[in-house]
């Protein structure tokens, strides 16, 4: 057993873990944080995407101990003082989920491109999630989301 | 403002999702996020052989292991019958092989459960299931459907001799042979409909949960069915009462079919959950999915197309071999029986028309519906026939299409192969407003301008219909289907005025809160916000067969609303007895009852609830409480319809295809929420599209799953997943209230065929006549260059 001390979504935890644990297994079954989901077993789908100090990772593709001293951001710790992300909320406005199962990582991973590319193309959206899959939307409505989000960001920054 | 004023409409309104709060916030319940007390974890022993005897098996290390608590195996599950095979082939003998719990004495497949660990969590079940140790005496295996039905070939169940699931035909043989026989043009082609794996993002498991003192189980399942999933699991697999198993469907990611089946997990964890007293999980990873939960398609098929030299198609003659996997699976004869074979002649009047099925076992995973279920074969053989005939009499697809579809004064249409008739339809305009969409008269120049320059492009068109609402009761039963197919409601009014309703269909997806409530609210007259719909726990909710077939909608849906009108029957009763007038004059509109000429007079569906709750002041014989249920059970199936096209470019010296337009144009009957409708749409185009380009799921010959990750089975990204340009007409259907189709699987049945006749056009300068799928680099390379 290993001691961390991770900040996940702002609280701080000391736990004590195997070194094989993965991060996706410590944050859903340790600390509880189920909306990181788990899709597959070759790091494909993108389920499990969080933030590790402000860069987008699939947590089933690192251990819990790899992530000791860190700072990570859940789709639990996306929205702020109780309004949602524009990424949230342009996937509500735009349809661009189904079941909601590829959500949670679809959109970890578009928050990580936008901060990347502010004003992405279509394709650019396109190519910058091929590392999350989602069988539901044939992702039309989930480009849609991410120029809802980017257009809502950029005219938020405008009037700041 | 009048009475009618008051309340806009909701249907017909993109209303954004109410499910969805919960789900773009992480706050979503699936069946992994599920802890219990107490609860230990599964892992399975799967057999690395496609068909073996088990000669041993010796559990001691694992035992032996620190936080294992038990290893089992199939014999001590013997007490518990096999799953049911719960839709048979009509009118012809059936074989049934369905899978136990786990393996015993032999595996059938790569990953056939021979023993199961069961541990205090995942990683020590995982490295304990490691050290079971497993002697198999490999046997030679077949993974094609035709080979398998061969003599010689290995003989997978004794109890199916030759491997033969069941032998099926439907339509007129002798008037196909004569057309055939006497046709001025025949099109003959081989047409292979490969194997598909769903891939819901979410794979597959259950939790089961014994209450030692009532004897009594909760079981929560990655389902698209529970209410069928408790009735074949106590009436079938257990030998006990239905009132013994709760079963409940939590937020479920995506089924596309493969979870409408009852599958062994359910079975062994409710058997190990009784045995050791402590709840028990099983959750799939995706290799595992991927070996051992259905597979759809994978047809083998002969076909015969007869026409005249003006196109006019006068015949069709289908032979089919259709791989059924290791084992029978729930509903896996129906799929290609009669919701292939039965609509094989698509939009089109074909006089003569015959198709005989051959279903087979062999060493592979299990076959059953994935989205579309039969409908896509169907149609992607008729859509590849008739393009094949046009182009052999060098007749334009489109115009081959128009001199042969059914007509709008034929419809309800009876196309002579065992169907219901056909409710609505009228094809042309959604074919001519594709076309007009995909600019086709002018690609057509800029086609024949661009092949001078060395450029292939390419248009394919796909003009589909499908049967959906899947029911009546009575009809399903003569195709086999060992039960009934009506679904129920519950709608009541609560003191407060607050709506609850629920469903026995299962959204997965689907938005059914959100188009149902919008239904509710614009029916009843009430607030949306003041309709709750609720689903997916057999405890609180009335029975239903499940969401699957684009029926939810058309049945489920029709069965709330006729509950609503049973609710308003009685609240006018109430009305008139309130405000001392005739119930004859009582008119119930926007949520109020009034007396007709007296809009001032009235009561609201809110203070009408509350009366009825209180029940101080009822009519004579009135029941307290505005609460009614109702059973649907549909006089017809709907069959929605439309046409796509979908325009390339095929890079000759590389075989790769670019896809440059997806056009659809689906006609769903009325449209409730046309948000959700396009999202389906697209989802379905994708999964379609993704048959023609990209997926397969690969056996060797020796029935190893060479795309047994997503590494290798080439789910699509956003990247390889063109923008879709949609539009519609609207049939209503005549068979519901509602006017609706359905419109889950219609991109799906409509897509793949879309991409590949467009492909085979762009290929048309190299005499490519027909390709299989996928359509790869390497496939279109070689037909380019003849190797």
């Amino acid at each position: 057993m290993t001691t961390i001390t991770v900040t996940v979504n702002g609280v701080r935890y000391t736990s004590e873990v195997e070194p094989r644990l993965l991060l996706v297994h410590y944050l859903r079954e340790h600390l509880n944080l189920t909306g990181t989901h788990i899709g597959c077993d070759t790091s494909q789908c993108g389920a499990c995407v969080v933030h590790i100090n402000g860069d987008s990772v699939k947590s089933c593709t690192i251990l819990a101990v790899q992530c000791d001293g860190a700072e990570i951001t859940t789709i639990e710790g996306l929205a702020s003082n109780g309004q949602l992300h524009p990424l949230q909320e342009g996937f509500w406005e735009k349809h661009g989920l189904q079941c909601g199962f590829c959500t949670p990582g679809m959109i970890m991973a578009a928050a990580d491109l936008l901060k990347r590319n502010p004003n992405p193309t279509e394709d650019e959206i396109r190519h910058g999630l091929e590392g999350n899959l989602c069988r539901c939307t044939g992702y039309e409505n989930i480009v849609r989301a991410v120029r809802y989000a980017a257009e809502k960001m950029a005219a938020a920054q405008a009037a700041d | 403002m009048t009475a009618t004023e008051m309340k806009e409409r909701l249907v017909g309104r993109a209303l954004k999702r109410r499910e969805d709060p919960k789900l773009i916030t992480g706050h979503g319940n699936y069946l992994d996020d599920i802890k219990l007390p107490g609860m230990l974890h599964i892992a399975l022993v799967r057999s690395p052989h496609a068909h073996a005897k088990i000669i041993s098996i010796d559990a001691s290390k694992a035992l032996a292991m620190p936080g294992v608590v038990a290893v089992f195996t199939g014999k001590d599950m013997l007490d518990i019958n096999p799953m049911p095979a719960a839709w048979q082939a009509a009118g012809v003998k059936n074989y049934p092989v369905p899978p136990r719990a786990l393996a015993v004495d032999k595996v059938a497949l790569v990953g056939d459960p021979v023993a199961m660990v069961v541990a205090e969590n995942r990683y020590i079940a995982r490295d304990a299931a490691d050290l079971v140790e497993v002697e198999y005496e490999p046997l030679p295996a077949v993974v094609d459907a035709r080979k398998a039905v061969e003599p010689g070939a290995p003989q997978i169940h004794e109890a199916a001799p030759n491997n033969i699931v069941f032998e099926w035909e439907c339509g007129n043989k002798a008037a196909a042979d004569a057309a055939i026989a006497s046709a001025e043009v025949v099109v003959k082609e081989e047409i292979i409909n490969q194997r598909l794996i769903p891939t819901p993002m979410e794979t597959r498991g259950s939790i089961a949960r014994y209450d030692a003192a009532t004897g009594e189980w909760t079981v929560w399942m990655t389902s698209q069915a529970p209410h069928v999933h408790r009735l074949l699991l106590t009436a079938f697999v257990f030998g006990v009462p239905e009132t013994k198993l709760r079963c409940i469907a939590p937020n479920v990611g995506g089924g596309f079919g493969q979870k409408i089946f009852c599958y062994n997990d359910m079975a062994f964890t409710m058997w190990a959950a009784r045995k050791l007293g402590r709840p028990v999980k099983f959750v799939e990873d995706r290799s595992e999915n991927y070996k051992y939960s259905t597979h759809g398609r994978d047809h083998i098929t002969e076909a015969e197309l007869a026409g005249t030299r003006d196109g006019k198609i006068t015949g069709l003659r289908v032979k089919t071999w259709a791989n059924i996997g290791a084992y029978f699976s729930t509903v896996a004869a129906g799929i290609p029986t009669t919701l292939y074979g039965r609509i094989i002649t698509g939009v089109y009047k074909i006089p003569a028309a015959y198709v005989h099925v051959t279903g087979a076992y062999t060493n592979t995973a299990m076959v059953d519906a994935y989205r579309g279920a039969g409908r896509p074969e169907a149609s992607y053989l008729i859509e590849r026939m008739v393009d094949r005939f046009a182009a052999e009499i060098g007749m334009d697809p489109a115009e081959v299409r128009r001199k042969n579809f059914i007509q709008p004064e034929d419809f309800p249409y009876d196309n002579g192969l065992g169907l219901l008739p056909y409710d609505s339809g009228n094809y042309e305009p959604a074919l001519n407003k594709a076309l007009e969409i995909a600019g086709y008269a002018e690609f057509r120049k800029q086609q024949a301008e661009l092949r001078k320059q060395g450029r292939y492009l390419g248009i394919g068109i796909s003009s589909y219909v499908e049967i959906c609402g899947i029911a009546p009761s009575a009809w399903m039963g003569g195709q086999g289907w060992g039960a009934g197919l009506w679904e129920s409601a519950n709608v009541r009014v609560h003191l407060t005025g607050k709506v609850v309703v629920t469903t026995g269909s299962l959204p997965h997806g689907q938005g059914l809160e959100t188009t149902f409530a919008q239904i509710v609210a614009d029916e009843l007259g009430v607030p949306y916000e003041d309709v709750e719909i609720q689903w997916g726990d057999t405890q609180g909710t009335p029975f239903g067969y499940g969401t699957y077939g684009s029926r939810s909608l058309a049945v489920g849906g029709v069965a709330i609303k006729r509950s609503v009108d049973k609710i308003k029957e009685k609240a006018r009763k109430l009305a008139a007895h309130l405000l001392e007038a005739n119930e004859a004059d009582i008119v119930f509109e926007n949520g109020r009852a009034y007396v007709k000429g007296s809009p001032d007079k009235g009561k609201t569906i809110g203070e009408l609830a509350a009366a009825a709750a209180v029940a101080y002041n009822l009519p004579p014989g009135m029941e307290p409480f505005l609460d009614e249920t109702s059973y649907y059970d549909p006089p017809n199936c709907t069959f929605p319809f439309g046409t796509h096209v979908s325009i390339v470019e095929v890079d000759p010296e590389t075989g790769h295809v670019k896809l440059l337009r997806y056009i659809a144009v689906d006609d769903c009957g009325n449209q409730i929420n046309p948000l959700i409708v396009e999202g389906q749409i697209h989802g379905g185009i994708a999964q379609g599209l993704a048959q023609a380009l990209y997926e397969g799921a690969v056996y060797n010959e020796d029935g190893q799953l060479l795309t047994g990750t997503l590494m290798d089975y080439a789910v699509p990204t956003a990247a390889m997943v063109p923008h879709i340009e949609t539009d519609h007409t609207v049939t209503p259907s005549p068979v519901n209230p509602l006017g609706v189709k359905g419109a889950g699987e219609a991109g799906t049945i409509a897509s793949a065929q879309c991409v590949m006749n467009a492909i085979i056009d762009a290929l048309a300068p190299f005499g490519v006549k027909h390709l299989q799928m996928p359509s790869t680099p390497e496939r279109i390379w070689r037909a380019i260059h003849g190797k």
